[in-house]
């Protein structure tokens, strides 16, 4: 009887073209390579997007070099901030648009896009706005100087956060950009790049050039960029990292993640396990912080299993515009095929699987979340980053096994330790080799706090004070 | 975050008509008086006087003093009376004073008892005295039900209002109940959140099944059905039943009212329709 009704948002707010171009020097060019961007949750084509070339690539780093000398880093820091500070405003009117813009292209419930990402953006236009006027106050020097032209890649995860993680303080240091968004997920940067139209930012400032890996080769070996800065897959910040290797560009890479999620004896049992699905089946699980490990003490793993379990079996996996869906679609044919493929290798290697019973769509990327019970550090699912809502648990019995086992991983972007005891956070985040440690919460952001990774998740921190490093001459 | 689950149409209808059927309509004013505890249970046995379809809440919840009116005024209705006694809403009063007052309020017809803890005991930590306190006013429930009231307001954490729970059930409680309504926090999502957690794995570890009341600050059908989606997300389903999960309330009896009538004609009425008490 106590059934939920579908509450779906409204898709008629957002006005998708049939037909996207490139973004350069303010205006809109069509692009000669052409490709679809489709909803995940049915498969439907939202739009063709141009795929840019290495010449379109060039107009757009020259546009961004012209409009870097002649405008924007001579411009005084007060005055940059006006525009961010509109183009923050801007983003707030347009919120709901840009939310459910974001669900459809990504598959991310609209919960998600509305109360995350979308106030995310904003409140990073805003801090770095407040940024702006201050730089010599920063730490790095009385009048610190910006780089030039950062090219810019982003992941599809978060498209739009991504971008304001980028953007945001490269403009307030007094960069121009050129921006490639993910080729599954570039609608938002569109309506990205028209904001920057409506907040009247100066012609150059912001180009964003849509493609897939050619175009973003493009950008980045592009002799005009002076800065590079990549979030994505370890794989491809490894070939970016050659890429600008013997030149002048600077680099910054945010990679993957194998984060442990620790839960020990004295935690809140009830609390942890809201955390450890927070962490990993928040937006599909497609989180480069994701607490993929969950490493529990043995004494309390029966309990925090079946909770666990009985937790997730409330959760409701479905369209991402309904307000009731907590888990959305699988961004991708090819990262649903990859989450299939490893699922299955932790099958294969002896780890046992657990689903709760769940109709998945007909239509569309989908995926039951999951757990795996019985995993060891050697197999694969603990090793090697699913980007999926998949859960491998594990348990240790004493602290320093637990900073061992969590320490274990060439990764090291972040880390969650969920206990009572005020001093065993401070032990433990002493010792975790993770850029974020998060005490009895997870997958918790905010601009004011750098984010970034140890080893193979990459170097240089984005957010806060130590994010507007990457984009100073320093 | 399990409040913002929607609820529509038919699940609606169901919830208002099961939210009625939780109300414990409550008055406990020192301006009581045998004509305003006749009306209330008047408005207890039919909440809708232009409607017979519907239903009659689950309790009317009176002083004591006022339980041999509300006895009378309910016989034959199988409306519950409950009665708040020791000492309530303090609770300071000598153990003796408490079980008389209990006993007194069983005596004069109260089939249910809403209980005081000794906030006074549980913050200084003599949690024995709280327990042994509890024992002793069951016991002197005889056959009537008895809801602890654990004042969550004044417990201020949720670590205590999960260890006052958890006192309450094994001293044999059949309902733990957030508020009585006298002091500035009354009942909240979040504690009642914890409350069915508490009862949930009370089962699961015992056996018996506890009830849970929040009461006071629930005003609206909104909030009413909030707290439903938590109990069915929380506790589970088998608690959505006016025998495991009540409301203390007076408010939102007419505002259930007001929704269920525009579910079943398409239109509201304005607050002159629905009676007063």
């Amino acid at each position: 009887m106590f059934e939920y009704a579908p509450a779906p948002e409204s898709r008629s707010i957002v006005d998708i073209k049939p037909s996207y171009g490139l973004f350069v020097d303010g205006q809109w060019i069509d692009g000669q390579v052409r490709d679809k961007t489709v909803n995940p949750a049915n498969e439907e084509v939202l739009a063709e997007v141009a795929w840019a070339t290495e010449s379109e690539v060039d107009a757009a780093v020259r546009a961004a070099r012209a409009a870097y000398e002649n405008v924007w880093s001579t411009m005084p820091g007060r005055e940059r901030a006006k525009y961010l500070f509109r183009i923050a405003r801007i983003i707030q009117e347009r919120a709901r648009e840009l939310a459910v813009l974001e669900s459809l292209d990504n598959g991310k419930p609209i919960r998600e896009s509305r109360d995350v990402d979308v106030p995310l953006v904003a409140a990073h236009f805003f801090y770095y706005a407040g940024w702006a006027d201050k730089l010599g106050y920063a730490g790095f020097g009385a009048s610190p100087r910006p780089i030039g032209v950062a090219g810019q890649v982003i992941p599809w995860n978060f498209p739009l956060l991504m971008l304001a993680w980028k953007i945001a303080p490269a403009l307030a240091a007094g960069n121009t950009v050129v921006l490639k968004p993910a080729e599954t997920t570039p609608l938002t940067a569109l309506v990205f790049a028209e904001i920057c139209q409506e907040a009247e930012l100066p012609p150059g400032v912001v180009n964003i050039v849509t493609g897939a890996g050619e175009t973003g080769h493009a950008l980045v070996s592009h002799p005009g960029v002076d800065k590079v800065a990549f979030t994505g897959s370890t794989e491809v910040g490894r070939a970016i990292a050659r890429a600008v290797a013997g030149s002048r560009k600077k680099l910054t890479l945010e990679l993957g993640g194998k984060a442990a999620n620790i839960v020990f004896e004295d935690a809140p049992i009830d609390q942890a396990v809201e955390g450890i699905v927070n962490g990993i089946f928040f937006n599909q699980g497609h989180v480069c912080c994701a607490g993929s490990r969950l490493l529990v003490q043995e004494s309390v793993y029966d309990e925090v299993l079946a909770s666990l379990k009985r937790r997730m079996a409330l959760l409701r996996v479905g369209d991402p515009l309904d307000k009731n869906t907590d888990i959305g679609a699988i961004n991708s044919a090819a990262q649903l095929e990859r989450i299939r493929t490893l699922s299955e290798i932790g099958s294969e290697e002896g780890a046992s699987r657990w689903s709760p019973p769940c109709e998945l769509p007909e239509r569309g990327f989908w995926f039951a979340p999951t757990i795996f019970t019985g995993v060891t550090q050697a197999h694969r699912i603990a090793r090697e980053e699913i980007f999926g809502p998949v859960l491998s648990v594990l348990t240790f019995r004493t602290p320093a096994e637990a900073v061992e086992k969590a320490n274990n991983t060439p990764y090291g972007l972040s880390a969650g330790v969920w206990t009572d005891k005020g001093s065993r956070i401070l032990w433990m985040a002493d010792r975790l080799r993770a850029g974020v440690v998060w005490a009895n919460t997870f997958n918790k952001f905010d601009p004011a706090s750098p984010f970034g990774g140890y080893k193979e998740s990459g170097y240089g921190r984005e957010g806060g004070r130590h994010g507007l490093e990457a984009y100073l001459d320093v | 975050m399990l409040s913002t689950r929607s609820i529509k149409t038919t699940a609606k209808a169901w919830a208002i008509d099961l939210a009625i059927r939780m109300v414990d309509l409550t008055t406990l004013e020192g301006a009581d008086t045998p004509g305003k505890v006749r009306a209330l249970s008047a408005k207890a046995r039919r909440p809708d006087p232009a409607d017979p379809s519907c239903p009659a809440v689950a309790a009317l919840c009176v002083y004591p003093s006022m339980v041999p009116v509300a006895s009378e005024a309910l016989r034959g209705s199988g409306v519950h009376l409950a009665s708040v006694a020791t000492a309530f809403p303090s609770g300071q009063a000598p153990i003796e004073v408490k079980l008389a007052d209990t006993k007194a309020a069983v005596a004069a017809g109260a089939d249910e008892i809403d209980m005081v803890i000794n906030r006074g005991a549980f913050l200084s930590g003599r949690y024995q005295e709280v327990y042994d306190e509890i024992v002793a006013v069951k016991d002197a429930c005889g056959g009537a039900h008895l809801k602890v009231i654990l004042e969550t307001g004044e417990l201020a954490t949720y670590d205590n209002v999960r260890r006052a729970s958890w006192l309450a059930m094994l001293a044999g409680g059949d309902f733990i109940k957030t508020s009585t309504g006298k002091v500035p926090v009354a009942a909240t999502l979040p504690v009642t959140l914890v409350m069915l957690e508490a009862v949930r794995d009370f089962r699961g570890a015992s056996g018996r099944q506890v009830g849970v009341k929040p009461a006071g600050g629930i005003r609206t059908t909104k909030d009413a059905i909030k707290y439903l989606v938590v109990v069915n997300e929380t506790a589970g389903a088998d608690w959505l039943d006016p025998d495991w999960f009540r409301f203390g309330a007076s408010t939102l009896l007419n505002d259930l009212l007001m929704q269920r009538t525009k579910l079943k004609t398409g239109h509201y009425s304005g607050p002159d329709y629905f009676t007063v008490d």
